[in-house]
């Protein structure tokens, strides 16, 4: 785990640390058992085919947002809390591509006692295209 | 389908509380799910280390609350009722898309060993013409108390239907 972030230390403007994954289809098989989603799409591919709609089998979108989530969780440390964190599926993501998660600080606030950062996440293809773009807000600890 | 009829009828359902669903948080189904993100930090997996780290049990990851769960009760298999499931509603739409999924935690933990209330209801409708044709954007907001009553998340889903 990385150092403990402080709220003192971040900056409108920051980026916080990146998340780099590319799901194999296994991990998807394991996120449908994890998740409790069996739809085809995400594992058989000649379904996701016959649809005609899609590429092949596509990534879950809550997958990425549980992806979006393990950025958050890594960059705030234990002494941070996630407060608020969601996202839209704008675009599919497929397995074997390489799916970044980042995220832009964008504000931050002093409020009931709270050191609040809000930040801009999402998740990006190699293309540049911002598949799952979304908002967060953070607790982090004072020095 | 004529311009609004749609969601003007299912404006009846608007804000009607499902009956409340129990959700028994376990670590196995913690492990699991931290395993297919690739979480790497202990608190997910090992107990003592979770609560060397002041937790009562292993934690739940962040968007852990809220997958599915399944029972052979619901002809869907899956706990939690929403407009999307409904069979008359479902009938006049092709399919169903996710459209994003929105988390608010209130500052407790929540554990291995806690079990959860989650009561569902629509928190939001609304009709649009998009690339799909017309869409129905359904927004099922889920409010999830621990066995001590306390409110420890909020889930609010959008479906899209079209």
């Amino acid at each position: 785990m990385a150092e403990q972030v402080y709220y003192e230390n971040v900056n409108v403007g920051d980026e916080i640390p990146k998340l780099v994954k590319n799901c194999s289809t296994q991990q998807l098989v394991m996120w449908a058992a994890g998740a409790g989603d069996f739809y085809q799409i995400h594992y058989d591919k000649d379904f996701a085919l016959a649809l005609g709609t899609l590429p092949g089998i596509i990534v879950h979108g809550a997958l990425k947002h549980a992806f979006l989530g393990q950025m958050l969780h890594d960059w705030i440390g234990e002494k941070g809390q996630i407060k608020t964190y969601g996202c839209q599926y704008r675009g599919m993501d497929v397995p074997g591509q390489e799916i970044t998660c980042r995220g832009v600080i964008t504000n931050k606030l002093q409020e009931g006692g709270q050191n609040l950062v809000e930040l801009d996440i999402w998740t990006e293809i190699p293309s540049g295209d911002k598949t799952t773009p979304g908002k967060a807000t953070v607790i982090l600890p004072s020095r | 389908m004529t311009e609004s009829s749609l969601a003007d009828e299912l404006r009846t359902v608007m804000g009607k509380e499902s009956e409340p669903l129990i959700i028994e948080v376990d670590k196995t189904a913690i492990r699991m799910f931290a395993r297919a993100v690739g979480h790497t930090d202990l608190v997910f997996y090992d107990e003592e280390y979770a609560k060397s780290k002041g937790h009562r049990s292993i934690i739940c990851p962040p968007g852990f609350v809220g997958h599915a769960i399944h029972t052979p009760q619901k002809p869907s298999g899956i706990i939690g009722s929403s407009v999307t499931q409904m069979p008359e509603i479902k009938a006049q739409f092709r399919g169903v898309l996710n459209g994003g999924t929105e988390f608010e935690y209130y500052g407790e933990d929540i554990c291995a060993g806690d079990i959860l209330k989650g009561v569902s209801k629509v928190a939001d409708l609304r009709e649009r013409a998009g690339a799909l044709g017309q869409m129905l954007f359904v927004v099922t907001e889920t409010n999830y108390t621990n066995q001590n009553g306390k409110l420890v998340a909020t889930q609010r889903g959008t479906a899209i239907m079209y």
